[in-house]
């Protein structure tokens, strides 16, 4: 009986193992074909450096590379900052008046049409090519998933507790800090995390189009001198800081929300 | 038996739908008092109308209390305080006006991110009571609410029949004279539900609490109540007042007996 028990236990765990296996395994197999498509010459050497070429590229150029992510970061954090602020204060004031949803939620989506692309130069011929339109760039694209999600948790709230509060005389103040703020959080996270993944983006893309330093000038320096090696380890690089970035956003919500564990 | 609260008139309508019409109610002090109808006749509009929620098209309801403000429940201190205050109480018209009586809703509405005792002392808390003495208070009445152990836990770790249990109790720290309960056990199997009938008419014998109950159980009112309205039609009247006669503390043998079957086929013939 018992060793039943813990023989299915022992099953068990190893599925969920397996499970978090997959992934890894699946990345491992891309980089070996990927190493044998280069090894074996079945894609030309310029078009496609090989995995261990790219490695090899970030080693030779790690102290550069993070002399400019230091300026990459900078600017997504100060932008994500204030992008997290501005969408919070935009969500809180559309749930509490109705007449600033109906009026700014439309201007909200419309601006998201535009491509940040396309804005990026605007704000360097308006800004110059220093640190300012990059991190305004950031606030941009990171305010709306902010302010949208957040929107959406405030609004969820069960309304028969909303009625429950009233009938205990609470203020509006109370109703927020006690049921609709907490009742947000997961959606305010989930903005958080995209609006991490935006910023960095955000912030390469406002780098490509003019200035001086930040992993995105690195990126077109060596477009430019057509080192695809060193091309694919910036890539692989920014995709790295934004996942880091991500995962600090989920310890941050599981800090923030012990109550979600304990199910 | 002294009043404490009644209703009186009381109509509402949503658009040209007339919901209730000129109901009136009495509620004396210490009573449980339900209120039985079929579901959707218009009992919750009603307790939305008592708690101040919304306001009703006519009618008002009416508050007999000297201090319905502090709202002294603790223990027995409610007859006492009911016998000194004696013909001078206060009669408040509390007419659309929230806080003055204690309401349930159908669902337990505990808040996820905040642990058992915290749920209980919320109307404590947000009366500003230093968090400490009101999480003291709270935790006194946990032994009694049968949750002892539970204090630090959150809410999806309990069952439903122990989160209805915060749930009353939240109701009971509310601290007023009043408590409306709408259908508190409806949401619970048939099982957990008669232990949970039980164990509130243990309660009751300890805490007098004048209480109006809706429901639409037509064993859970005879079993728990000292009276009975019957709501019913479109829009919905009150078409019978009902007097259970039976002595209190009851047990559930008390379902049982040809007295109840009595009850529940009057009862029948008017629903």
């Amino acid at each position: 009986m018992f060793n039943k028990k813990r023989a299915s236990l022992e099953i068990g765990e190893m599925m969920n193992k397996k499970i978090n296996i997959v992934p890894v395994v699946v990345i491992i197999l891309l980089l070996i074909i990927w190493q044998a498509a280069c090894t074996l010459e079945w894609v030309p050497r310029f078009m496609l450096p090989s995995p261990i070429n790219v490695v090899k590229a970030f080693v030779t150029d790690f102290s550069l590379l993070m002399d400019h992510a230091k300026v990459t970061l900078l600017e997504a954090v100060l932008g994500l900052f204030f992008g997290i602020l501005l969408g919070f204060v935009c969500a809180v004031l559309m749930d509490t008046f109705p007449i600033v949803k109906k009026g700014l939620y439309p201007i909200l989506v419309i601006s998201q049409t535009i491509p940040a692309v396309a804005i990026a130069p605007l704000l360097i011929l308006w800004f110059s090519y220093g640190m300012t339109p990059k991190v305004i760039l950031v606030v941009l694209v990171s305010f709306f998933p902010m302010a949208v999600g957040l929107l959406d948790g405030l609004q969820s709230v069960d309304e028969d507790m909303i009625k429950l509060m009233h009938s205990m005389k609470a203020t509006r103040w109370q109703i927020f800090q006690y049921v609709k703020l907490p009742a947000a959080l997961p959606e305010f996270f989930s903005g958080v995390r995209i609006a991490v993944a935006y910023s960095v983006v955000g912030a390469v893309i406002s780098e490509w189009l003019g200035g001086f330093s930040g992993l995105g000038v690195y990126m077109t320096r060596v477009k430019k001198s057509m080192a695809y090696d060193k091309m694919f380890a910036v890539i692989f690089f920014v995709s790295a800081i934004s996942l880091i970035l991500m995962a600090f956003v989920s310890v941050l919500q599981k800090k923030a929300m012990p109550w979600a564990q304990k199910k | 038996m002294k009043t404490i609260l009644t209703v009186n008139n009381i109509s509402k309508s949503y658009g040209d739908k007339q919901v209730i019409k000129n109901i009136s109610i009495r509620l004396g002090k210490g009573e449980l008092v339900s209120i039985l109808g079929v579901s959707g006749v218009g009992k919750t509009t009603l307790f939305n109308i008592l708690s101040g929620l919304t306001p009703p098209d006519s009618g008002n309801v009416m508050l007999y209390s000297r201090n319905h403000e502090a709202g002294a429940i603790e223990g027995g201190t409610v007859e006492s305080a009911a016998d000194e205050s004696g013909t001078d109480k206060a009669e408040t018209n509390i007419t659309g006006k929230n806080g003055y009586l204690s309401y349930m809703l159908q669902k337990d509405l505990l808040l996820p991110h905040k642990t058992v005792i915290e749920n209980a002392a919320l109307p404590l808390l947000l009366e500003h009571v230093p968090k400490k003495t009101a999480l003291e208070t709270a935790g006194k009445e946990f032994k009694h609410f049968g949750l002892d152990g539970t204090q630090n836990q959150y809410p999806s770790e309990l069952s439903g029949g122990m989160r209805q249990r915060v749930a009353l109790l939240r109701t009971y720290l509310c601290n007023k004279e009043v408590a409306l309960l709408d259908e508190p056990f409806s949401a619970l199997d048939t099982i957990t539900r008669a232990s949970m009938q039980q164990w509130y008419l243990d309660m009751m014998k300890d805490i007098k609490l004048s209480t109006l109950f809706i429901t639409h159980d037509m064993d859970e009112a005879i079993l728990l109540s000292d009276r009975i309205y019957i709501m019913k039609g479109s829009p919905a009247t009150i078409v019978e007042e009902i007097i259970v006669d039976e002595k209190k503390p009851r047990t559930s043998d008390f379902t049982l007996t040809e007295e109840f079957l009595e009850y529940k086929k009057r009862i029948r013939e008017l629903l």
